[in-house]
């Protein structure tokens, strides 16, 4: 019998489905009960997507996991990108060297309208994309987003083109993030439910700067993810 | 071993070498055991020795006290947290009653989106598919995030055996791995150690730590960061658990905070993904319940900074080859066990450990498996059914089910609701029944042969007391129940139900600590 046939078979035994055998231990199971999934818990919020109330709790969410929050207009953008770049820390990198950028093929090209002639940018796109070693060298990566909820102050990316692929968002150390208001829910069922339309996209949930707890539960914000992530959030006028 | 190479991974199976002192032997009490689901002594001989280690009960109180404050506030802020948990609870009892169909579909759906589906009996097929997928891309190192399937099987140190390095890039499990140690927590795998401790297996085994590493946990998880980084971008096989299998996409979810599962499931060519196979949930709609009692339960967030969703291999975006395998490993034969089924629902949220007064005080090496706590006192007997873990006097694993006050404290975290202190009785009796057969062993005796220590009365923990409709208050002068209420009364009719004693955890531990000053 092949693994695959001999694990189901003993989970039919386990369930107690007449003529399979019995388990590893020699067990046969008796059949469980049929099964009602009470779905009682809520499915939507207090209040709309996009409304004042759940942007402003998207933000203190986001702020209490350390990450920095900006709120403008689509007129502010390109110039709130400019400056957030224009600070970028630069710790770990050569400051003679310009400061370089990548975004993924779809990105808006306005958005990056008002970055300054010094400040390379890098396209990665299907056909050519950069490496491991070309992304670490860069300063950091500015994408768009899918969704987001302000219950648990989570941003998903789904690398369709305005947020690229996985690696894009991963390796640099600064992560800018743009999210619309009109795509910020308030609870996780709402969110889920927008993503299930293409299940099959890679996501990544992102719930401010990578972090961990490991040592004495004291929470260190920034270990191999991007150690630091800017949200700007766009609300239409 | 004159020279420690500070590479982490290259060890192979301990020969029963002991913790100590020397520079280059283990930090870590505990040698890595051939069976990850049974080492060291039965537990009771194992908590009376982790009892007299005062800074691992200090690292121990001050971390689980941490973290159930944090649990608290995030779940107190949710309206429909019971609603959440009935669902959970609902969706893994229907997984279970439709597993082989699940499973197919989701074998299916994997295969259809160009992954490559794996079945594994048990822990050695499972170790082999892996080394084979590793060997057939020439990698003699692999990256691993956090797993408590691939911990369960081996993998780590079956690879050694192989000559392939298992490097674990989780912040806690690369300082278990560097020290040597075995993880004594599910979710902070090295909740046992303090910041010095740490800094002083950097320093010493790291390779790479800096001179200076302070004990300040920023400057520990960048010497991490550091050490870790050319791992993850040159890489060619990644190996990782999964916390959620869905069953209609074919996607898989893994839940982190670090960032090593985004660059483990990103970067390298290949993945392998091990799975047990009752982490399934039917519908891609069903994580929006998961996503929610996962970690405000087990980190005491709202949510965690990553979760990773893929499906199958998604052309120019991660790894170009994905396998995911599928184990048994003892899990079939708790599917067969009508209340100790519902221990594979648990989502390895470790809220039950956290909890738990026996936990705090002893630690996770007691309980001699990779899981240990609440859940671990109920599973590790059960997944070990086939090799005797259930059967009574002779396995140590079959005094598991006695690690408990019955307080019933763990049943009010889990976020999927397991009935822990029910089916904690329902293997006590098992196990009486075990010995019975065996006709030369006294139930009584062999119920406490092992446990003279065995505590009763949660009362006294503060937390309010299903022990009084459990146990102690049901014991009749010679200290067996022979009649009791519901639920109990199912297996009292057949057999009797050896009371908890009369001596509190509290009075044991003030027993024993008097001990320790004679010492
Ligand atoms: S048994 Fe419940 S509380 Fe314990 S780890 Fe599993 S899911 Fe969490």
């Amino acid at each position: 019998m092949s693994a695959r046939e001999e694990v189901l078979q003993r989970i039919r035994a386990a369930l107690g489905q007449p003529g399979t055998g019995t388990t590893a231990a020699g067990r046969v199971g008796t059949a469980p009960a049929a099964v009602e999934v009470p779905r009682e818990y809520r499915t939507a919020g207090d209040d709309a997507p996009g409304s004042e109330a759940v942007v402003e709790q998207l933000v203190d969410r986001l702020e209490d996991y350390m990450a920095h929050v900006r709120q403008v207009s689509p007129d502010e953008l390109p110039a709130a990108i400019a400056a957030l770049v224009a600070e970028l820390p630069g710790a770990e990198t050569d400051r003679s060297a310009p400061t370089a950028l990548v975004a993924p093929s779809g990105l808006e090209a306005g958005w990056l309208a008002a970055l300054t002639d010094d400040v390379v940018v890098h396209r990665d796109t299907p056909e050519a994309p950069l490496t491991a070693g070309d992304l670490d060298a860069l300063d950091a990566v500015v994408t768009a987003a899918r969704v987001a909820c302000s219950e648990t102050g989570t941003i998903v990316l789904d690398g369709e083109p305005d947020q690229g692929r996985r690696a894009v968002s991963l390796v640099p150390d600064v992560h800018l993030c743009v999210v619309r208001t009109d795509q910020v829910v308030q609870t996780v069922p709402e969110m889920v439910r927008r993503l299930s339309a293409h299940p099959e996209r890679p996501q990544t949930w992102i719930s401010g700067p990578s972090a961990t707890s490991d040592i004495e539960l004291d929470r260190v914000e920034g270990v191999h993810g991007p150690r630091t992530l800017h949200v700007l959030l766009v609300s239409p006028r | 071993m004159s020279t420690f190479l500070g590479i982490p991974g290259i060890r192979r199976r301990s020969d029963g070498a002991t913790g100590g002192d020397a520079p280059d032997e283990p930090f870590g009490p505990v040698p890595h055991p051939d069976e990850p689901l049974r080492w060291g002594d039965a537990f009771p001989a194992a908590a009376k020795q982790t009892l007299r280690d005062d800074q691992l009960r200090a690292n121990l109180g001050h971390a689980t006290r941490t973290i159930r404050g944090k649990r608290a506030a995030v779940v107190g802020e949710v309206p429909d947290w019971e609603a959440l948990r009935d669902a959970g609870s609902a969706v893994k009892e229907q997984v279970m009653a439709d597993l082989p169909d699940l499973l197919a579909r989701l074998e299916e759906n994997v295969t259809a989106r160009g992954g490559v589906v794996h079945w594994a009996r048990d822990a050695a097929e499972a170790n082999r598919i892996v080394t084979e997928i590793a060997r057939a891309k020439q990698a003699d190192e692999v990256v691993k995030v956090k797993s408590m399937a691939t911990q369960e099987i081996g993998l780590n140190e079956h690879l050694a055996d192989e000559g392939i390095a298992a490097i674990e890039t989780d912040l806690a499990e690369l300082i278990v791995q560097l020290a040597d140690d075995m993880p004594s927590h599910i979710l902070v795998p090295a909740i046992h150690r303090n910041r010095s401790e740490i800094r002083d297996i950097f320093r010493r085994r790291m390779g790479d730590a800096p001179e200076d590493l302070s004990d300040v946990p920023r400057e520990l998880a960048m010497a991490a960061r550091a050490h870790l980084r050319r791992k993850f971008l040159s890489a060619k096989v990644a190996v990782s658990g999964a916390n959620f299998g869905v069953a209609d996409t074919g996607t898989l979810a893994v839940v982190e905070s670090e960032g090593n599962g985004r660059m483990c499931l990103t970067m390298p060519e290949t993945l392998v993904t091990v799975m047990g196979i009752e982490k399934l949930v039917p519908t891609y709609d069903d994580l929006e319940v998961f996503l929610q009692l996962l970690p405000r339960s087990s980190t005491g967030e709202r949510m965690n900074p990553y979760t990773s969703l893929w499906t199958g291999v998604t052309p120019g975006d991660g790894p170009q080859e994905f396998h995911l395998v599928l184990l048994d490993n003892g899990r079939t034969d708790v599917l067969a066990d009508e209340v100790g089924r519902s221990a594979l629902h648990c989502i390895r949220c470790s809220a039950c450990l956290n909890v738990c007064p026996v936990y705090e005080r002893v630690g996770g090496h007691a309980y001699g498996s990779v899981y240990p706590g609440p859940i671990g006192a109920i599973l590790t007997p059960q997944l070990t059914a086939s090799s005797g873990g259930l059967s009574g006097s002779d396995d140590v694993n079959s005094s598991l089910p006695y690690a408990s006050t019955l307080c019933g404290a763990c049943y009010d975290v889990c976020p999927v609701k397991i009935d822990i202190p029910s089916i904690l009785v329902d293997l006590r009796a098992r196990e009486v029944d075990a010995d019975r057969s065996r006709s030369a062993v006294d139930p009584w005796r062999a119920a406490m042969k092992a446990a003279s220590w065995v505590m009763s009365d949660g009362g006294r923990f503060g937390v309010a007391g299903r022990a009084a409709t459990l146990g102690h208050a049901l014991g009749g002068s010679d200290g067996v129940v022979s009649h009791a209420p519901p639920p109990a009364s199912a297996w009292t009719r057949s057999r009797d139900l050896p009371a908890p004693p009369k001596q509190t955890f509290r009075q044991w531990m003030a027993e024993h600590e008097k001990d320790g000053g004679e010492r």
